[in-house]
């Protein structure tokens, strides 16, 4: 038995930020069905690479088969009014929870709000995630996470401290958000289960970000502080940086928080004369040469792979850790024994490593068992079997496109 | 306490143990938002993440940590001596009424003590025991320590973030804590719901490594599906055109720097419209980007050369603007983009005022009240928002032990004298 059997979610969502709550409840066992339409496909399918082997494709998107695992998918034209208006209440109506992370108002303007779906399902529990929030005077601005990732203060904050803000991959902020709504519809259902009453949820990506953040600003109301970025530096630890290691572009983190850990590096790196240096004997010395430090210890950690320098460390009680590349997280040891990926075929995408839930539940293993559906892939199952219309009725909006 | 007000939170009939460090500190305070009765259990004298700055007036001091307080609000707090015999038979009394025990000590920790998950089952079937390290309870990693910055390395985030030739890099302010603690409190109330269906609690393993796998997105897939591998670009956006152009994302303006990026799609070709039309508004657009058509302007087909002539003009009329003038101009236009915000942009931003999002706090010991970041979300049935400040060290330690486990306070007392409160 899984944590969420029984669950009925639907989405009205696209890209990452309302899909990916669906995933992580999908891979926990509830049913999940991803809402989209061949008028406006998922935009994850039309626009975003990866595409297998570099070729567009609808069902081709790497993107898209991370997100969407384990889910039903279907297509409705909710532009077609009044008619795909209905249908969609009906699939509401047979749900637990919508999820929706369309600009705000959109829903509203289809006659899909919380309130019309509410008359249709008195305890529903419905989750609005965007940008900005749904109300307050810039709520109607769209935008894409990788862009609200600089308004929330995340760019500014990475970078070298003599060079411009740097990017931080993919819509960042998106997946801050995605834990944030999975957690509030979690809370959602189970107040519902005690009171038998719903929710309206309004999620406004900017705010989670800004939980994250809360320290430093307390920090500038308190002392007028403005965080600024400043490399790999830390104000609690020196050492603290990436080093080069032997190879082409080979990286391992070190930091170092007490003198004790300071004497272990040293006595790792043979005791070099530099390091009984008075320049580095005292945290604070070694904060004030910190260049210097950095220098030689790089030309330590030249002569090793990041991975012996790694281990090395460790067992010496010093904290280390290579730098893993996008292809490395698919071999390194410990995720690999997790295991934290789970290969599943495709018909056009072939083998591909969906993503476990980052927490192990023993009693309730998760998913993904279920590869990302096609296009379209479940509507008659869905609509004939789950929802209940007659061969006829679907035959119909499918005829009209209203099914489409 | 305002426990009428915390009754109104979505979690507020549960009680939550939470013996984390900076790890774990976002799990409870999330279970907190939502109204549980979180209790934080320090060690004597303190937890150690109290050193952590920024401070208070900038004065390194357990009570006047900023990290602490932005961090374990809505919780109280009590201490404890895990090491004692007598430490232990209360925790193990305090555990019996939990619903939810989190925990970021070394893998076996507490099994060594005989309090870990076994026992814990044995006293509480229902609990739910969420224990959060940075590669999990078992595996090649488990014995490794870590900070942020090795957390971030092994997660494959820093191999992002920098430019070519130059280290990889983390994000200035810590942000492994964060992901954890909030993929924790998932974690934790997935087991929540098992535990409701089934009156089986179990214990749920977190890995920090695993859970900043989010943190980059899809970067990977371009390895699995086709044997690219995703590295850092810097401030420059890559993988959208087929030429292999790469777009500028960050541009200096008059204080500071934008985020802009020249993309495809309906909403980009909007944008870089609505763009034209604002520099033309001000005379700054030249002849060939006036003319340009957007609707046939294929970003994957786009080349550097192009690109760069495009970016050129744009450059130049972005140099002559503010932050606060490029953020009102996107939302009026309904353009893509924002300027890179500083914490000081954040609070002067309107949209936090007409969402209520601030939330001001009393700090009687520091005699004033504090601004802090609310709730994460807001629920049309529930709070979910700031109930208290964070507790002090062992500011609740009568009001529990005393008021709940019927331990006298002379008793508390000679607790407190033998080190073990």
């Amino acid at each position: 038995m899984k944590a969420l059997d029984g669950i009925k979610v639907v989405e009205f969502a696209a890209f990452a930020a309302g899909p990916a709550v669906g995933k992580h409840l999908a891979d926990h066992g509830a049913t999940v069905v991803h809402v989209e339409s061949r008028a406006r496909p998922d935009g994850f399918r039309t626009h975003y690479p990866p595409y297998k082997d570099n070729i567009h494709g609808l069902d081709r998107s790497g993107l898209f088969a991370l997100c969407n695992n384990d889910k039903l998918d279907i297509t409705l034209n909710l532009k077609k009014m009044p008619e795909a208006t209905e249908l969609a209440k009906k699939i509401a109506a047979w749900s637990d929870v919508v999820i929706e992370n369309f600009s705000p108002g959109t829903m509203g303007r289809l006659g899909l709000d919380y309130e019309s779906l509410k008359k249709v399902k008195p305890d529903l529990i419905m989750l609005s995630s965007s940008n900005l929030g749904q109300t307050g005077p810039h709520a109607h601005h769209a935008g894409f996470g990788s862009q609200l990732s600089s308004l929330a203060g995340f760019t500014h904050l990475t970078g070298y401290p003599d060079g411009p803000p740097q990017i931080l991959y993919g819509p960042y902020i998106d997946y801050i958000a995605v834990a944030y709504g999975a957690v509030a519809i979690l809370a959602a259902l189970d107040y519902r289960r005690r009171t038998g009453k719903g929710n309206y949820i309004d999620i406004a990506q900017y705010e989670t970000g800004l939980q994250y953040l809360a320290p430093i600003l307390l920090d500038y109301q308190l002392n007028g502080t403005v965080a600024d970025r400043n490399g790999n530096r830390d104000p609690h630890a020196a050492p603290h940086g990436a080093y080069r290691c032997k190879g082409t572009d080979d990286w391992c983190a070190i930091s170092v928080h007490s003198d004790t850990e300071w004497r272990a590096l040293c006595r790792v790196m043979g005791d070099p004369e530099w390091s009984a240096d008075q320049n580095f004997s005292s945290f604070e010395a070694r904060k004030q040469n910190e260049d210097d430090l950095d220098r030689r210890i790089g030309e330590w950690t030249r002569a090793f792979t990041p991975r012996e320098v790694m281990e090395k460390l460790q067992s010496a009680g010093v904290k280390a850790g290579v730098v893993n590349t996008m292809k490395d997280v698919y071999t390194d040891p410990q995720l690999a024994q997790r295991p934290q990926w789970v290969e599943l075929e495709h018909p056009e995408i072939g083998k591909m490593h969906y993503q476990r839930p980052p927490f192990l539940l023993d009693k309730t293993p998760p998913g993904p068992s279920k590869r990302a559906p096609l296009l379209a892939e479940h509507n008659a199952y869905f609509y004939r079997e789950l929802l209940g219309l007659s061969g006829q009725e679907y035959e119909r909006l499918v005829r009209e496109q209203v099914i489409y | 306490m305002s426990s009428n007000d915390r009754e109104a939170g979505l979690l507020s009939p549960y009680r939550v143990l939470d013996l984390t460090d900076e790890l774990g500190f976002l799990c409870g305070k999330i279970l907190g938002d939502l109204g549980a009765d979180v209790i934080k259990v320090e060690r004597p004298g303190g937890d150690s993440a109290r050193r952590l700055g920024p401070f208070y007036r900038n004065q390194p001091d357990p009570e006047r940590s900023l990290y602490w307080f932005g961090f374990n609000d809505n919780k109280r707090g009590i201490t404890l001596n895990l090491q004692s015999a007598r430490g232990r038979e209360l925790f193990l009394q305090l555990a019996a009424k939990a619903d939810f025990i989190i925990e970021t000590f070394s893998p076996g920790y507490l099994d060594g003590l005989d309090i870990g998950y076994a026992a814990l089952r044995r006293i509480n079937p229902r609990v739910v025991l969420t224990s959060i390290t940075p590669f999990g309870q078992r595996g090649p990693y488990s014995r490794f320590e870590a900070s942020d910055i090795e957390m971030m390395a092994l997660s494959g985030c820093m191999s992002l973030t920098g430019d070519p030739g130059r280290p990889p890099l983390r994000v200035t302010f810590p942000q492994s804590y964060g992901w954890t603690g909030s993929y924790a409190a998932m974690g934790a109330l997935i087991a929540h719901s098992y535990r409701q269906l089934t009156g089986e609690g179990q214990q749920v393993d977190v890995s920090a490594q695993a859970c900043l796998l989010w943190a980059f997105s899809h970067a990977h897939t371009f390895w699995d599906l086709n044997r690219h591998v995703e590295k850092r670009a810097g401030s420059f956006m890559t993988g959208r055109s087929i030429t292999g152009a790469r777009m500028r994302v960050f541009w200096p303006c008059k204080d500071g720097y934008l985020n802009f990026i020249i993309y495809g799609g309906e909403a980009g070709r909007r944008t870089n419209q609505a763009l034209v039309d604002w520099m033309d508004s001000r005379g700054a657009v030249p002849q060939f980007l006036k003319q340009k058509d957007w609707k046939t302007f294929d970003i994957a087909q786009v080349t550097q050369e192009e690109i760069d002539r495009m970016e050129e003009p744009i450059a130049d009329f972005f140099a002559g603007v503010t932050k606060t003038e490029f953020f009102k101009e996107v939302v009026k236009r309904q353009m893509l983009g924002y300027p890179v915000a500083s914490v000081k942009e954040i609070f002067e931003d309107p949209q936090h005022e007409a969402r209520g999002f601030w939330q001001q706090i009393e700090h009687p010991e520091l005699a004033m009240s504090i601004d802090y970041p609310g709730g994460f979300a807001k629920f049309s049935t529930g709070d979910c928002k700031i109930w208290r400040r964070a507790p002090l060290i062992g500011e609740h330690n009568e009001e529990i032990y005393c008021g709940e486990f019927g331990i006298t306070k002379d008793e508390l007392e000679k607790l407190k004298q033998d080190g073990i409160i």
